[in-house]
């Protein structure tokens, strides 16, 4: 198990900052994801990690020991690349044991261990194809193979679930997760996908040009985001536009009190999850309720989600019990708005500097809830 | 290739069985066709080194000699000393090419800096510039140094057409390989060394070897490089043959022709039957 420092990371490439000073601490034997939209400095900072590239500043330490001057083939930390790099020319099994023969490990006892290790990762009798003669989903599995092969120090996986199909997904990240958790691997997982990252990772780096903006553990990044663009690359649907007076927020829901340790600012958006959001009287206890009237409701087989407008804005809702089952446009609902629920975030001005994913998320939501059009005019 | 993964159901991608097959004859008229424009213009050539006297119009020869082959192949004669310095004369050409321009290859075919499309258009100025005006040049050059009349003046004059030709297809077959690779290697603990040894020079070599048969080739064929730098001194096979060709002997001319043109043949069919097909398109574009 090997604690991963990283001291003030910085790359330039001529005039362009592609990591700006990412200081990051991540625990031996844990699996941490970085993880930003395209362009946000994650891949720059995972092959920095491997030694792959030269920091324009700062130190990669592997626990107390200062790597960065280490050649990559000394590190000891493996890279895995989403296009998995296979060597065409060399079967499965010779591809596994490649690292073993460069360190000059006998014939026989490389081939042994390729076959070991090809079979923990389920392609036992595979050995002897070439990477043509293989599926996607096989070809990563090689990969994977061929580092672990080498028991690194440290495991660099890039966008190691995104060119596999749905239904491969899973399979390769109970692999990736058990064998990760039975060697106690230190693993950084870089990824653009946030339910990726959340279902891989224990901890979370999220990066936006270049910059650490969050980290934590995933769920923070859901109900405690640190601010609004962390909100909405996570998905936020409910951004309730809103002003800090004192303990409460003033809003066009009416005041509402949001938990201690939420960011604070003038002006704030109050964020509250689609789940958290309750129907008053299903339990008794909500003390901060709005009323409002459904627009549309919709059966989503394992949930029933609801769109209401309350005083002009609008709030989604899921439920997965039987609480919104005979609900229709027009019902007038009473939310409950639980305080742990809720969530404040500081309001940015409009960034043009938003990345594709980022647009996406925010377009692609199929029920846009709250958004800035949506904000109430005229606040007392 | 018995056991099928069943955790796995997505399908190995066979692209080659998926091309092919519907277009095929076109393909094989068009290669048959090439074939016998490549090889219709040595049957005469064979005619008549075979002939004893062979004029317009007669379409085969009256009568056969093998004559002219005894002549060529005579161990006394000049054909085997002749063979000898073509070949160590291509073979240093070629080998000092490489050296010069694969590195240079690697870079005008993975870097992009200013004043590269220059870089190319120079590397073509050979192609351009006619044999005769180059070697004038260097001959006065090549006098002073005492380069003139020997092997390697002629070698170092026949690098001037062939680098710049091996460079370009070097650059052509390093832009398509995937050096991706010599990075992956780097991290599962590869020394560069043994990245370029165990990756990169796997990725090339096939690539590299038509650049060097090509290098080899022009080396080979080279008439006027020769003759105005070798000085009438070093007698290669062109040389030979035109020499051969004013001396008016028919059938010991064409005999001379086959004997220079048969190696090159040789080896490029060779080369291609080992390479396979595809590594000549390999050696497209430099991007």
């Amino acid at each position: 198990m090997i604690d991963l420092h990283l001291d003030g990371l910085t790359r330039r490439y001529g005039s362009t900052v592609a990591l700006d000073d990412l200081t990051l601490d991540i625990g031996g034997g844990t699996i941490t994801a970085l993880l930003g939209p395209s362009g946000c400095g994650k891949t720059t900072a995972l092959k920095l990690i491997a030694g792959l590239l030269d920091p324009t500043q700062g130190r990669v330490r592997f626990d107390s020991e200062d790597v960065t001057d280490v050649a990559a083939e000394r590190r000891g930390a493996v890279m895995v690349f989403q296009d998995h790099r296979l060597f065409p020319y060399l079967t499965a099994g010779d591809n596994v044991a490649f690292g073993l023969r460069m360190r000059g490990v006998p014939r026989r006892e490389r081939r042994r261990e390729a076959q070991a290790v090809l079979e923990r990762v389920g392609l036992d009798g595979l050995a002897e194809r070439r990477p043509a003669e293989l599926s996607g989903g096989q070809r990563q599995r090689v990969a994977l193979a061929r580092a672990l092969v080498l028991r690194p120090k440290v495991l660099l996986l890039d966008e190691p679930l995104a060119n596999l199909d749905a239904h491969l997904r899973e399979g390769m990240r109970e692999l990736i997760l058990d064998i990760q958790r039975e060697r106690e691997l230190t693993t950084v997982v870089v990824t653009h996908d946030q339910e990726e990252a959340v279902v891989l990772a224990e901890d979370i780096a999220l990066l936006f040009d270049g910059r650490l903006h969050q980290h934590g553990a995933p769920r923070t990044f859901f109900e405690h985001p640190a601010t609004e663009r962390t909100a909405r690359f996570f998905g936020a649907t409910n951004l309730v536009a809103g002003r800090r007076q004192g303990e409460l927020v003033e809003t066009a829901l009416g005041p509402l009190r949001v938990p201690d340790g939420a960011p604070s600012g003038a002006d704030v958006w109050v964020t509250v999850r689609p789940e958290r959001l309750t129907v008053a009287g299903a339990r008794g206890d909500d003390r901060q309720q709005v009323r409002g009237r459904v627009i549309s409701s919709a059966f989503l087989g394992n949930r029933t989600r609801a769109t209401v407008e309350v005083a002009g804005a609008r709030l989604t809702i899921d439920v997965s019990d039987d609480a919104l089952a005979d609900v229709g446009p027009g019902t007038v609902l009473t939310l409950g708005l639980p305080e742990e629920a809720l969530w404040s975030v500081p309001r940015d001005a409009p960034d043009e500097t938003w990345g594709p994913e980022e647009l996406a998320a925010v377009d692609g939501d199929p029920d846009p809830g709250v958004h800035r059009d949506h904000e109430p005019e005229g606040r007392p | 290739m018995t056991a099928i993964d069943a955790t796995t159901t997505d399908a190995p991608v066979e692209v080659a069985e998926l091309e092919g097959r519907r277009d095929r004859w076109p393909r094989t008229v068009v290669v048959s066709a090439m074939i016998a424009l490549l090889l219709l213009p040595f049957l005469p050539l064979i005619l008549a080194s075979l002939a004893d006297g062979y004029f317009y119009p007669q379409v085969l020869p009256e009568t056969w000699s093998t004559r002219g082959w005894s002549i060529v192949l005579d161990p006394a004669g000049p054909t085997w000393a002749a063979l000898r310095d073509t070949v160590v004369i291509a073979v240093a050409v070629m080998a000092t090419s490489l050296v010069v321009a694969v590195p240079a290859g690697r870079i005008l075919g993975t870097r992009r800096f200013r004043g590269k499309r220059v870089v190319e258009l120079l590397l073509l100025t050979p192609v351009l510039v006619p044999a005769i005006a180059v070697a004038i040049g260097i001959h006065v050059a090549f006098l002073r140094l005492g380069l003139a009349g020997g092997m390697t003046g002629v070698v170092l004059a026949h690098l001037i057409p062939a680098t710049p030709y091996v460079a370009l297809l070097s650059a052509g077959v390093f832009a398509n390989a995937e050096l991706e690779l010599e990075s992956q290697a780097r991290s599962l603990g590869a020394s560069w060394w043994q990245a370029q040894w165990h990756v990169t020079l796997r990725l090339v070599a096939p690539g590299l070897a038509v650049a060097a048969l090509f290098g080899f080739l022009i080396s080979w064929g080279q008439y006027v490089l020769t003759l105005v730098i070798g000085g009438g001194r070093v007698v290669t096979l062109p040389i030979l043959l035109f020499a051969t060709a004013s001396g008016g002997d028919a059938s010991v001319t064409a005999a001379t022709a086959l004997f220079h043109s048969l190696p090159a043949v040789v080896l490029l069919v060779v080369t291609a039957r080992i390479l396979g097909g595809g590594q000549l398109a390999t050696l497209g574009g430099a991007r």
